[in-house]
Parts: structure tokens; C-alpha cells; sequence
């Protein structure tokens, strides 16, 4: 470890903490539908878009119609995004990859399509072997915002239910949708792009480029609308690489930083929604709560990712290298590291786009170290409430929250209170419900996959032997099920001998599995979160007592932080024992 | 319900058009006109040519001549190896090697024997190609693998990194230089014009982009063998 590496690290955390509480209270004033500054500029196209909708933006909705507007205007954007991709060679501009590019089979495209709508991002795909320009545009970045905001306003909704003095509504889905993507993600999304192209992000529409190499040989690189797509890939937690390499390509992520910057985008609006909560909740103290607990799991993470990819693997050592660090090298595990991010940046990397639910890499994550690796297993373990993504890491916190408190009742023998709500046997079960199935998916799906030739048709044919190859089929199917999209890469559903998707197949197994597990991890979830809020809606507020027990102070941040690593822990802990502990506490070498 | 699809459909086709199109072609048009030669990909030009991105590695690989005075073929290709006259990027997982048409990762396992045969082929050839023909190393620091920089035998994570670290440049410096006739110094000198420094004095690790300090080399040498 460098001083170096840990001043990017502290500095992170810094600027983080210094521009979520501002993003928080002007998201709040977005969802509240107060005036902010973009206001002139946007109320015209906002009442337009309501219009061509054809919905009433004031028409207050309870639970059960908010969840079915979602889960219908999701519907309706996976059969557009699957059309969409099976249609791409009918693209007129599908020539600029020097092949003409196919549709991926069938399977491939319900898991990208599945994959895309759940915020998911899991690629089975090859972005520049596979995609045309019209597919990655008009495709792609559209399920980019459209999933992140879906995300988003179920937060909303559930703070909404947690605020409500009467009545049962929780707002209205398309009003809640539609703020989003104009007033949050739109101006953030684009200011960023061109701070990205600034420091050398591509956007053009170019033929690929062949490149006469000064010593004689040739070299095609490939070109793209890439930065307007990578804004949102970050902001929106998606993470789903204009390329296959995702931000390791230097046309996504060219230099410290626009690492730097990306990994901002990815926790703005996590961090900053807790303080949204803060505000719409009246108490800045429960925001200042949540907020502490997930950033000392966050930082915990770090530093174990970052010591141990610093020390080196066991392959490394075997081979005669020397990893410490020397005059004018870093040193430490940089197999599938670029130069220019070195060890401590792909460490902070890959934690932070992994307490979300982003899953972009900058770094192979299949090359990092055990115990390196034991971090994005822990952070995914962890349900994805470490800031977590977009609006799911908020509305699965909350559960805890209200887990941690009806916990913390049973204790002090008292009926669990939060903001002065009764938690009751109801709310309860929807919270385990919610919490549960997750954790619950993954595992199931992981077994099957485990237990199944079928299954282990897609571990890497260099990880079949050892603990690697169970870790592969674990890790694909914990992040699937976590809305992730971060892969132990070797691990596939999808075979492409020729560029273009020509003669290639799909792993029906491993696609359809993975797809299902994706939307049910996903919408399973959200209508628990939304069925919490409309139970939370219509409770009478009683005023806080002496006995009632506080959710803001340290202690109440000790049991939070437990009971998440509780369930974490005791859901996958035999599974993880398997994999990446067993690498990480051997330093054995496998065939 | 039926309404309610309705709306549903109308909802994401206006959203498609708004993020799908108005949003990446604004970006589009307003970044190429603020940033051309960058949105484009930071490509350089050489004598009206395309000889690659500052961003994008690539080989400096040269034909094998054979016994014969003949170029080697195999299967139809030429036979190449690094071209001692140049520095070398980092290993690279794609296939073919720096293949900037079809990024991938090596995905080599930590605990792996595989990754670990892949890490000492590296060093083997990176210490072959360092070393002179009276079988000594070109940098007389560097005598086994314990000298190697990490970067110069771990495979990069996009396989088209384009860069190297100093001290893998520095090593190399000692080839260069004497294959080329020049002086260290001079070599060293280019390597320092060449370096990446962190971005604001502390962001990311500094590298040498291996393109331009290769096109700045031939432009004082041209390097006959």
C-alpha cells in the first residue's frame, strides 16, 4: 500500500461526503415538488411529456396501483428493448464494425433484455463484437435512465409511506418517473458526459478505424457513441460496459480522473438519497444514521480490497515475481489491472460499484486476489443496502432499519416504534419477505446452476478445477440476483466464434436462468418495498415517549449494522467458505 | 388494464425517442464541436495515416526473417516478435493480441496454475527480449525475475492498456537505447517527456503512453538493427 493510494481513497470519501448532503435536498425538493433551479427550464417539456403519457400527474395512487403502473411500464420496456435487439440487422447503419452485426440468439437477448431492465446490466455480450450504434442508443442507454428511475421513485414511494399522516397514497408513478429522469438524471447525465469527452471519452458515430501501425502492423479500434452512455451507466448504478471490457477500456475511462469522476457518479445519488430521506422525513439525524452505517461497512471494504490486492496472489509469488512496491512501480496484483488505475484504484473501484448495485469494473474481478475477491462476494452478500443502488439500496436499508428496530424492541421488551409508527406483525413479514428472497434467489439459483452439467457448462474452462469455478458460478448468480451485473468474467452464457455474432450460440441454461433470476430478484422486491409503504401509510403518528428507542445514535448504528451482517453472514456463509475463503486461506494452486 | 398498457407504451416510446435519441445525439453534437479530436478517439496521424490512439495500445511487432533471408510463415501468417527497436506494451489477453476491435480480459484466476505458467511465460519473454546477444540482460540491474516490474508480466485488464510503468519503461530504456544507437540519457529523457503524471498531482498512477513515446523515439533515430 502506497500513502499515495490512500490519499485517492480519503479524498473519495471527502468529496463524497461534502456533495450528497446538497444532491439529497434537491432531490427532496424534486419529489416534493418544490421549485428548484431548473424549474423554468423544465416545467414546459415536463407538462408536455405528462401529455403525450396521456396521465394526470396530480391522480394520487395507493401501493397496489402504484406497483401496477411500474410493473407495467417495465413490461412494456423489455418487449420495446427486446424488439429493439432482435430487429438490430435491420439497422441501415450496420456496417461500421467491417462486419455486418447480427441479433444475439434468442436466450442471449432475454438475459441482456432482463438484464438491462432490472438495472441489472449483466453481460453475456461483447458491446463492440455484438451491438450496432442505433441497439446501444436507442436500445441500451434508454433502459440506462428508464431502470434507474424505477429505482428510484420505489424509494420515494416507500419514504412517502414512512411520512404519510393519513390516507393511503404514495404519489403518483409516472409524475415520480418523469421528475426523475428530467430533473435528476438528465442534467447530471449530460454535464457529465462532456466532462468524460473533456478528458477523452469518445461520442461519434464513426466507422471503426484501421490503424496502420508504425511498425508495420495493422490494428482496427473500435469507435461508438460511447460517453452519453457511460454518464448514465455510472449514475444510474447500471453498469453495463459500452465495451466488454467496461471501464477498463481507455475509451471509457481514460485516466485517474474520470476514474475518479465515475466513481462519483455511482455513489451521488445512493449517498445523496439518504439525505432526501433526511429531509423528507424531517430529521436529518436518521439521514446522518444510515448514512454512517453504510459508510463504515463501505470503508471497511475498501481497506481489505485495497491490503489485499497490494500484498499480491498466490499465482504471482509461484511465479517468481516480486510484488512490493518498487521505485516508479506500484507493485501488488495488477493481472486484469490497467497501469494508469494501479492497485489502489481498482480496489476502490470494484467496491464501490459493488456496495451498489452498478457492477461496472475497471479491473478483471476474476483476477483479484481471495481475499480481494471475498469483498465484492461480502458487499453483495450484504443485500446491496452499502449505499446500494439507485433507490434499492435506500428502500432494502430502510427494511433493515425497521428490522433493526423491531429487534432492538424485542430487547427492551417494548413494541418497536419508528418515527413514531408502530412496526407491527404485518410490516414485519413484509420486511423478512422483502429482505429474504434475494439473498434467497441467489442461492437457489447458484445450486441449481452448481448441481447441473448444464450449469457448469459455463464455468471458465481455465476455472474448472478448485474453489474458482464455484466461485465463478456463485458470484454470476449472487450479482444477478443483487441487480449487480459485476462478473467473475470467465464465467458465460454466450458463445461468439466471429465478430458480429455470426454462428454464434447461446447457453439457454445459464441465459434463462440467470434472466429469471434477475426480474424475480427484482420485482419481488420492490412490490415488498411498496406493499411496506402502503401499510406504513395510513399508521397513526403517537409522539416519541422516554421508553421509546432511539434511531440515531451510535448504538442503534452497532445494531443496524449487525443485524445486516447477520443475515448476510448466516445466509451465505457455508457458500462462501467454498469459494473465496477457501482461495483466500490457502494459497493453494489449482489446475 | 388495457389503459393502463396503453400508457404504458406511450410512456416508453416517448421516453425512447427523449433518452434514446434527443439525449445521445445533444451529447453527440455538442461534444464533437467542444472536443473533436478527442470524441473521435484521440487518434494520431502520421504522414496522412492513422498510426493508432494515444489511448489504445498496441503491438510493435516485427516479421521473423528466417534462415533463408525469407519471412517465416505459419498457417498463412507471418511469424512475428517484438520488434527490439521499440518499447513493448503490456501482455494482453485478447485475441489476437491488442485487439481494439474486441476488448476482453485474460480472467486468469489467482490461485491458479494456469495464470501461474501465464505470469513466468511473460517474464520469460520479457527477459529474452532484454537481453543482448552475448547473452547478457541490456540493464545490468535486472538479472532474474525478481527484477521484473509487476507490469511488464501481469496481463492487463482491457488487454489494450497503453501504457507501461516507468520502471518497466526504464528497463526497456537500456534496449532501446543500445539497438538504436542513442544514448540513455536521451532515451531516459524521452521516457520522462512521455510519462502520464497523475491526473491533479494524485489521481491514478503515472504511466508512459508506449504509442507516443515509440512515434518520438523514430522521429530522432530511425533504428536500423
Amino acid at each position: 500500500m502506497t500513502v499515495n493510494g490512500w490519499l485517492q481513497i480519503l479524498a473519495f470519501c471527502a468529496v463524497l461526503l461534502v456533495i450528497a448532503p446538497p444532491l439529497g435536498g434537491y432531490m427532496a425538493k424534486v419529489f416534493t415538488g418544490q421549485r428548484v433551479f431548473l424549474t423554468p427550464l423544465l416545467a414546459g417539456p415536463e407538462k408536455l411529456v405528462y401529455r403525450m403519457f396521456g396521465v394526470d400527474p396530480a391522480r394520487e395512487q395507493d401501493w397496489k396501483s402504484y406497483a401496477k403502473s411500474l410493473i407495467i411500464f417495465s413490461l412494456a420496456g423489455w418487449l420495446l428493448l427486446y424488439l429493439i435487439l432482435r430487429a438490430q440487422t435491420l439497422d441501415p447503419l450496420n456496417s461500421y464494425g467491417g462486419a455486418k452485426f447480427y441479433s444475439a440468439p434468442w436466450n442471449v437477448t432475454f438475459n441482456t433484455v432482463s438484464s438491462f431492465m432490472t438495472n441489472t446490466n449483466w453481460q453475456y455480450y461483447g458491446g463492440e463484437t455484438t451491438m450496432t450504434y442505433v441497439s446501444q442508443m436507442v436500445g441500451l442507454t434508454v433502459q440506462n435512465f428508464a431502470s434507474a428511475a424505477v429505482g428510484i421513485v420505489v424509494a420515494v414511494a416507500l419514504i412517502r409511506g414512512i411520512v404519510s399522516r393519513s390516507g393511503k397514497s404514495l404519489g403518483n408513478f409516472y409524475s415520480d418517473l418523469v421528475r426523475t429522469l428530467l430533473y435528476v438524471l438528465l442534467p447530471i447525465a449530460f454535464v457529465s458526459a462532456l466532462v468524460l469527452m473533456s478528458q477523452g471519452v469518445i461520442d461519434n458515430l464513426s466507422h471503426y478505424v484501421s490503424v496502420h501501425g508504425i511498425s508495420g502492423l495493422a490494428q482496427t479500434i473500435a469507435m461508438g457513441p460511447v460517453a452519453s452512455q457511460e454518464a448514465i451507466k455510472e449514475l444510474g448504478t447500471n453498469g453495463g460496459g459500452f465495451f466488454n471490457v467496461n471501464s477498463a477500456h481507455p475509451f471509457e475511462n481514460p485516466n485517474g480522473f474520470t476514474n475518479f469522476y465515475e466513481m462519483l457518479l455511482v455513489l451521488a445519488i445512493p449517498a445523496g438519497l439518504v439525505f432526501t430521506y433526511g429531509k423528507m422525513v424531517g430529521s436529518r439525524r436518521q439521514a446522518l444514521a444510515i448514512f454512517s452505517t453504510m459508510f463504515v461497512m463501505f470503508f471497511a471494504g475498501v481497506t481489505v480490497a485495497y491490503a489485499a490486492e497490494a500484498n499480491g496472489s498466490p499465482a504471482q509469488h509461484a511465479a517468481g515475481l516480486h510484488t512490493h512496491v518498487i521505485a516508479n512501480s506500484t507493485g501488488g496484483n495488477i493481472e486484469g489491472k490497467e497501469q494508469r488505475f494501479g492497485v489502489a484504484d481498482s480496489a476502490l473501484f470494484d467496491t464501490v460499484t459493488t456496495v451498489t448495485s452498478c457492477g461496472a469494473v475497471n479491473s478483471a474481478i476474476e483476477s483479484f486476489t481471495g481475499l480481494g475477491g471475498a469483498v465484492p462476494f461480502a458487499n453483495l452478500s450484504a443485500s446491496e443496502v452499502i449505499f446500494g443502488g439507485v433507490g434499492t439500496g435506500l428502500y432494502s436499508m430502510l427494511e433493515y432499519v425497521l428490522l433493526a428496530v423491531f429487534i432492538g424492541g424485542l430487547m427492551v421488551g417494548r413494541t418497536p416504534e419508528y418515527l413514531g409508527k408502530k412496526v407491527e406483525a404485518k410490516e414485519i413479514k413484509l420486511v423478512v419477505l422483502g429482505l429474504l428472497i434475494t439473498p434467497l434467489t441467489a442461492l437457489f439459483s447458484t445450486a441449481l446452476a452448481t448441481a447441473s452439467a448444464a450449469g457448469r457448462a459455463s464455468i471458465a474452462p481455465v476455472a474448472t478445477g478448485g474453489p474458482q469455478g464455484f466461485s465463478e458460478t456463485f458470484y454470476a448468480y449472487l450479482s444477478q440476483a443483487n441487480n449487480n451485473g459485476s462478473a467473475f468474467a470467465g464465467y458465460t452464457g454466450f458463445n461468439q466464434p466471429n465478430i458480429g455474432n455470426l454462428h454464434s450460440w447461446g447457453v439457454t441454461f445459464a441465459d434463462l436462468l440467470g434472466g429469471f433470476t434477475m426480474v424475480f430478484a427484482r420485482y419481488a422486491p420492490i412490490l415488498f418495498a411498496l406493499a411496506i409503504g402502503g401499510a406504513l401509510a395510513g399508521k397513526r403518528v403517537s409522539p416519541a415517549g422516554l421508553g421509546t428507542m432511539r434511531t440515531t445514535n451510535a448504538t442503534f448504528v452497532a445494531l443496524l449494522i449487525g443485524v445486516i451482517i447477520l443475515v448476510g453472514a448466516l445466509t451465505f456463509f457455508p457458500a462462501l467458505l467454498l469459494g473465496p475463503i477457501v482461495q483466500a486461506v490457502t494459497g493453494h494452486l489449482y489446475h | 388494464m388495457r389503459r393502463d398498457l396503453l400508457t404504458a407504451l406511450r410512456a416508453i416510446v416517448v421516453v425512447t425517442v427523449l433518452f434514446g435519441l434527443a439525449y445521445p445525439l445533444l451529447v453527440l453534437g455538442v461534444g464533437q464541436l467542444i472536443f473533436p479530436g478527442k470524441a473521435d478517439g484521440s487518434l494520431i496521424h502520421k504522414d496522412g495515416v492513422v498510426v493508432g490512439s494515444a489511448l489504445i495500445g498496441q503491438q510493435f511487432y516485427e516479421d521473423v526473417i528466417g534462415k533463408n533471408g525469407k519471412v517465416e510463415m505459419s498457417k498463412g501468417a507471418p511469424v512475428t516478435q517484438p520488434d527490439p527497436r521499440y518499447f513493448q506494451t503490456r501482455p494482453s489477453g485478447t485475441t489476437p493480441a491488442d485487439n481494439a476491435a474486441g476488448s476482453s480480459f485474460a480472467n486468469y484466476g489467482p490461485n491458479s496454475i494456469i495464470t501461474k505458467q501465464a505470469i513466468q511465460a511473460n517474464i520469460a519473454a520479457y527477459l529474452a527480449l532484454n537481453t543482448a546477444p552475448n547473452k547478457q540482460l541490456y540493464d545490468p540491474a535486472v538479472t532474474s525475475a525478481a527484477q521484473v516490474p509487476v507490469d511488464a508480466a501481469d496481463t492487463s485488464a482491457s488487454g489494450i492498456d497503453p501504457d507501461i510503468s516507468v520502471a518497466n519503461a526504464k528497463i526497456q530504456a537500456y534496449r532501446v537505447a543500445t539497438v538504436r544507437h542513442l544514448s540513455l540519457a536521451e532515451v531516459d529523457g524521452l521516457i520522462a517527456k512521455y510519462t502520464t503524471g497523475r491526473s491533479l498531482g494524485f489521481l491514478g498512477e503515472p504511466g508512459v503512453d508506449v504509442l507516443e513515446l515509440n512515434l518520438a523515439l523514430d522521429r530522432i533515430s530511425n533504428g536500423s538493427h
